[in-house]
């Protein structure tokens, strides 16, 4: 598994998303600028990492859902390739148009972080391979802007379809009520492209894979793409 | 040529922000506030005089990055 993380002005999570890569699959990934044009040949796997690109300005990803390297980024998942968007990241995919919808501002207007539990929707994906259907994982979460929003037809095709990655749930597993942080239709934590191939959640599996800090519920995600 | 592009909310998407500051606007006494919507307005100063072309490069400028439409609509003042 080659894989290159997508740095842009503002990213704060790629050394994150590089250890967790690294960890599953042996091998550090390339650290790509978003101004260059091109991923290196025989890249496997996107990741767009957490963070504020371009501070936020405009709206959560707006400026860097343009910038020079997502042409790229866009040819590749068009041909199959697997793009991860954690946060910023997942916000970074719906301005971009690589995923549909929208990350509009938590309804309570506060910024969440803390540890929060998702159920995984599918098993049967190269990123969550590694999982159970069902199965609640506890990872991070850190946003202000993770609110989904979408067109009723959007959200009837998505859930149609079984395109919902994860949704938001409490320890046993129970979705939505109050363990639902940011107002997110239908409690949807993360979604998947058409072919499956792209994947943009709000949580961050990344920093739940070593034991010090809390958890290693976010291993499975990267040692399912490793193996995928 | 100055232009300006005004971006607002598409009717029926919530506006916490909005609805935020017409609380504070309630909590300060200002009367007869019935609602507040949040938008956003850009100044842009373009070069050349020919107002439909700018029209036109302004409308592609929303649409590819001022406003993103599946909840913001835009309007354009030259």
């Amino acid at each position: 598994m080659k894989a290159a993380v997508i740095v842009f002005p503002g990213s704060n999570r790629e050394r994150d998303m590089a250890r967790a890569l690294r960890q599953a699959n042996g091998r550090a990934p390339d650290m790509i600028w978003s101004n260059d044009h091109d991923l290196p040949a025989g890249t496997d796997l996107v990741v767009l990492p957490g963070g504020f690109s371009y501070g936020d300005y405009l709206r959560c990803g707006a400026i860097a859902g343009r910038a020079p390297i997502m042409d790229a980024v866009r040819a590749f998942a068009a041909g199959g390739g697997l793009v991860l968007g954690v946060c910023n990241g997942f916000q970074i995919l719906c301005e971009s148009g690589l995923l549909p919808g929208v990350l509009m501002r938590n309804a309570n207007l506060r910024f969440v972080c803390r540890t929060q539990h998702v159920r995984v929707e599918r098993a049967d994906t190269s990123f969550t391979s590694g999982y159970a259907k069902g199965q609640a994982i506890k990872v991070a979460i850190a946003h202000g802007e993770g609110n989904y929003e979408a067109d009723e037809a959007t959200i009837e095709r998505l859930e149609g379809e079984g395109r919902v990655a994860f949704r938001y749930c409490d320890a046993k597993g129970r979705v939505g009520g109050v363990a639902n942080p940011n107002g997110s239709r239908n409690d949807i934590a993360g979604i998947y492209s058409e072919r499956y191939n792209v994947l943009g959640l709000m949580p961050h599996p990344e920093n739940f894979i070593d034991p010090l800090v809390g958890g290693t519920d976010g291993r499975a995600l990267f040692a399912s793409l490793a193996a995928a | 040529m100055q232009a300006r592009v005004i971006v607002t909310l598409k009717n029926g998407i919530l506006d916490p922000q909005g609805k935020a500051i017409e609380g504070a606007l309630r909590s300060l006494g200002v009367e007869g506030v019935a609602s507040v919507r949040q938008g956003k307005v850009f100044d842009i100063a373009l070069e050349g005089a020919d107002a439909a072309g700018a029209k036109a490069r302004l409308q592609t400028a929303c649409e590819k990055l001022l406003a993103n439409t599946v909840i913001e609509n835009f309007s354009i003042e030259i």
